[in-house]
């Protein structure tokens, strides 16, 4: 491809501001794996107080779990990889924030949790899942390592821009750890923000400082995998060869370019209201503590609403999008069968693309919406429902008739299919309005978009670390310790989410600190909430096997094969890892879909055809 | 108008003569013709603030200060920032931005029509 | 190593990378000013009607029209200017480009000035500011935001009538490109104004 010289790049340059679209895949990867571990820890904080509410939490063996795990990876690391024992360092910080949390007097006086900070367990939760979990692993890592290798490009577009955009991310993510030191503690007015309690309640002021950097940090990067993904492709590289995984990366970047300025404005609006005393979201009258706040009133916080929806709903389609293209490539890998309804996946995407924008206010049918305008929502968000139907036929009729693999990516793939045909039909009673008014605001939501989520996304993810991570560092992760993580984690899963369903469907609300003791209601489901943090733990210890599978691997040498699972796309095609500078040795060339897994050439049978393989026909 | 007769007809010939004129020869013909854009911007702009001084009802002095700026809008989206010749992937994204767009003014406007009460306290 | 279709157009779909991501860009700016346009009407609609002294056409006669008009009248030039200075660029008269280039910095700069000194600071001390009403707070938020996107303008057509012209020698068809992407930028800002002048001073 190029004859150039490269100048050896510092350590700096080479590591940690490089512009190489794989080594910013893996930095956005360690950082929204440990923002997930992060956000999982705050959840299990929680989960403590919902089955033992005003009891002492055992903070201890949290912390020392966690630098156990950190000393094992440095002992794992060994001095082979002194850079890996580095990732210890995650644990000990982990260990060092819980310590933090639950020795402080106005945290958790004597050990038990006042509830301002339930509350701020419960807003940073969702916030650190969502925004500095789920969307950088999906689009920052998966996006841009996999992308530019499947449609055979050097990078991206904008290596430079890639850049910013991490770090533009990173300092976000640094902004609302700092959020929980400040006086006050961290927002604490749901990921939701809604005004305006948000607009005068404590913390908020550093989140929305901390999601303006995300929101850009995000802008950014969709910019750059549209050009990417459009300019890029290499030579044969029409727009039905795409991969799927790439197809689904396209969509998300445009949701996310013409999302998230809503959310950007609505955001600065609450800021000013905070810090400027402006009146955006706030009526005039508003009483705290007693006392009537001196703003000139005339807001309104339905405003805010549709600002936040408008944005939010769109996200979750950023959530679970890149987690079907992550499916889709390992179902048909898995499968040894071409995807069954190419076109018809495609199609879905772009409806469901475009639908997303105008559902968003099923968010909000309780907030005394007109008949009217609710019927539209309704209409829409049904409607909405088809294209995610297709894309779960699509996968089931791939695997029909196919050769299946059950290897550890597939396990998670399989179980993908029914956990988020779950999360999906029980978004059916809240997308209708007359159930809605009953189910808002309870468990049952909660239950409907944690199983897409966690047995949705998250499961995806560890589908595409397992298929990928032979990619990155040139060895399979252990198969043994895979399949554990495995049924651990679903077990684990359902055991905490289904619950939530039954609790919500009794009327549970959602965000009360003590676990809805106080609720004559909710008593017949209160005993389920123990179960459900059995069932957290039980998630939590399975993915020690997982980090450690990960360490294990990583610390050895030598790549393996390039090509392990005999796949198609053009991300195999070079080695693994792949090359530094261009990723590939010579541009690739395309010759046909991606898919094609035992189809006839020349008259025999061939298990695999790479797409840029080039083949004689023999007619 | 003379003016918008004169600015109209160079731009309707003009695309054909970049195409087959990609280094732009004409240079001075290009120029007059921004500056023509310009002027007539400048000749808007005084029509919006002179029709926003008769007492309309309020729904008609929106529609006239609209439709003046879009006007104004679309001379600079399609000859100053070249929509006119744009390429098609380009005219197809912005077209889908103005959906969402009308999308984003429209949805939260209609459930504030009709949303029972009234939030906003003064 | 060299990203392809950073200078010339990908036949296919005729673009240049840096062209089709300013596009991007200004979609996402589309949606940006939208969301602003829409929270002006929500907070307008449900805001008191004439004669009421918070009706928001009522508090809209603290502006001042003519400088308004005069400061539209500005940025239209500035916008001729920025479009002539990359004509310049493509006729290869490097110190015409310069001069309307420069013209067009010296006109947002007359733009702020006029905006800060004879607008927003008499209005300070006058009282009104964002906590004043919400008319006055969405009146300082959407100029004031657009006033940022042009003192980041400013920043970028300053870099390239200064230091970064010099790319004009070593690569003159990318600086001209360059020019021209600022240029979508630059003329962008002008037409949310040109929206912005009578939704805030006429309506």
């Amino acid at each position: 491809m190029t004859e150039e010289h490269h100048e050896e790049l510092g350590w700096w340059r080479k590591y940690i501001f490089s512009l190489d679209h794989k080594v910013i895949g893996l930095q956005y990867g360690l950082t929204a794996l440990s923002f997930l571990l992060l956000g999982f820890m705050l959840m299990i904080l929680m989960r403590w107080q919902l089955a033992y509410p005003g009891e002492v939490i055992p903070w201890l063996t949290f912390v020392l779990i966690f630098i156990f795990i950190g000393f094992t990876i440095i002992y794992l690391a060994g001095k082979n990889r002194p850079y890996l024992a580095l990732n210890s360092f995650i644990f000990f910080g982990i260990a060092g924030l819980i310590w933090y949390f639950t020795t402080g007097e106005e945290r958790l006086p004597g050990g038990i949790m006042l509830p301002e900070f339930y509350n701020q367990l419960g807003a940073m939760h969702g916030t650190i899942m969502v925004f500095l979990g789920v969307v950088p692993l999906a689009v920052g890592a998966f996006g841009n390592y996999i992308l530019p290798l499947q449609i055979g490009a050097p990078d991206m577009a904008f290596p430079r821009l890639n850049m910013a955009s991490y770090w533009v991310y990173f300092i976000g993510g640094v902004l609302m750890i700092i959020s929980f030191f400040l006086p006050g503690g961290a927002a604490q007015s749901g990921w939701t923000s809604y005004s305006p309690l948000a607009d005068i309640n404590t913390g908020q002021t550093m989140w929305l400082i901390a999601m303006l950097f995300l929101i850009m940090s995000s802008l950014l990067g969709a910019i750059n995998f549209i050009v990417t993904t459009v300019q890029l492709r290499a030579e044969g590289m029409t727009w039905f060869r795409l991969p799927f995984f790439v197809w689904t990366q396209l969509i998300t970047a445009f949701l996310l370019l013409l999302a998230f300025p809503s959310l950007q404005i609505g955001a600065i609006m609450q800021l000013l209201d905070r810090i400027a005393g402006a009146s955006f979201f706030i009526p005039a009258g508003i009483i705290q503590g007693g006392k009537v706040l001196e703003y000139a009133g005339g807001g309104n916080p339905l405003l805010w609403q549709h600002l936040f929806w408008f944005l939010a709903h769109p996200e979750v389609y950023v959530l679970i999008l890149p987690a079907i293209g992550i499916i889709t490539e390992v179902i048909t890998n898995n499968s040894r069968k071409p995807l069954w309804g190419y076109p018809a996946m495609v199609y879905s995407l772009f409806i469901v693309g475009f639908l997303s924008f105008v559902v968003y206010a099923h968010h909000m049918f309780i907030t005394g919406m007109g008949t009217a305008v609710a019927t539209w929502f309704q209409t829409t968000t049904m409607i909405i429902s088809i294209p995610s139907v297709v894309f779960l036929a699509v996968l089931v009729f791939t695997l029909w008739g196919g050769s299946i693999r059950f290897t550890t990516p597939m396990l998670f793939a399989l179980a993908w299919i029914p956990m988020f045909g779950i999360g999906g039909l029980t978004g059916l009673p809240l997308g209708l309005a007359p159930p809605d008014i009953h189910l808002h605001d309870t468990y049952y939501v909660i239950g409907h978009f944690h199983y897409i989520v966690a047995p949705g996304s998250i499961i995806a993810f560890f589908a595409g670390l397992y298929y990928w991570f032979p990619k990155i560092c040139g060895h399979k992760l252990n198969d043994t310790l895979g399949k554990i993580h495995f049924w651990g984690t679903l077990i684990g899963m359902n055991l905490v989410f289904a619950p939530m369903l039954v609790q919500g469907m009794a009327g549970m609300s959602r965000r009360l600190y003590d676990g809805g003791m106080e609720y004559d209601h909710v008593q017949p489901v209160m005993f389920l909430n123990e179960w459900m943090t059995w069932g957290s733990w039980m998630i939590g210890i399975f993915q020690i096997f997982f980090i450690l599978n990960m360490v294990l691997t990583l610390r050895k040498k030598s790549p393996t094969e390039d090509n392990p699972w005999e796949a198609t796309t053009l991300e195999w095609a070079t080695s693994s890892p792949p090359l530094a500078h261009g990723n590939f040795e010579t541009e690739p060339v395309v010759y046909r879909p991606p898919y094609e897994y035992n189809v006839p050439v020349n008259g025999h049978i061939e298990p695999y055809l790479p797409q840029h393989k080039k083949v004689e026909m023999r007619d | 108008m003379a003016f918008c007769g004169l600015g109209l007809d160079i731009s309707v010939s003009n695309p054909l003569l970049v195409m087959s004129d990609p280094h732009n020869n004409l240079a001075s013909n290009k120029n007059l013709h921004y500056v023509l854009i310009g002027a007539l911007l400048l000749v808007l702009t005084v029509v919006t603030v002179w029709t926003s001084t008769f007492s309309f009802s309020i729904g008609v002095s929106v529609g006239i200060a609209l439709i003046i700026a879009t006007v104004k809008g679309s001379l600079v989206a399609s000859y100053f920032m070249h929509l006119i010749t744009e390429n098609k992937l380009i005219l197809i994204i912005l077209f889908f931005t103005v959906i969402f767009f009308i999308a984003l003014i429209f949805l939260p406007l209609s459930d504030t029509m009709n949303t029972v009460g009234s939030p906003n306290v003064y | 190593m060299e990203i392809p279709f950073t200078i010339n157009e990908r036949p296919d779909t005729g673009l240049t990378n840096p062209k089709f991501g300013i596009w991007l860009f200004l979609a996402s700016e589309v949606m940006l000013f939208g969301s602003l346009f829409t929270s002006y009407i929500i907070l307008r609609i449900g805001s008191p009607v004439p004669p009421h002294i918070l009706a928001w056409p009522i508090q809209s006669q603290e502006l001042n029209v003519l400088i308004g008009a005069i400061n539209t009248a500005i940025l239209i030039a500035s916008s001729v200017t920025m479009i002539l200075s990359w004509v310049a660029l493509k006729e290869k008269q490097f110190k015409k480009f310069k001069l309307y280039m420069g013209l067009t910095i010296v006109l947002a700069v007359l733009f702020l000035v006029v905006k800060i000194w004879l607008e927003y600071l008499p209005k300070i001390q006058h009282g009104h500011v964002m906590s004043t009403n919400n008319f006055f707070a969405m009146y300082y938020l959407m100029t004031g935001l657009h006033a940022l996107h042009i003192i980041g303008g400013i920043v970028v057509l300053a870099y390239f009538w200064g230091p970064g012209a010099k790319m004009w020698e070593s690569n003159p068809e990318q600086f001209t490109n360059r020019i021209e992407v600022a240029g979508l930028y630059w003329h962008f800002v002008d037409l949310v104004w040109i929206f912005l002048f009578p939704t805030l001073y006429l309506l």
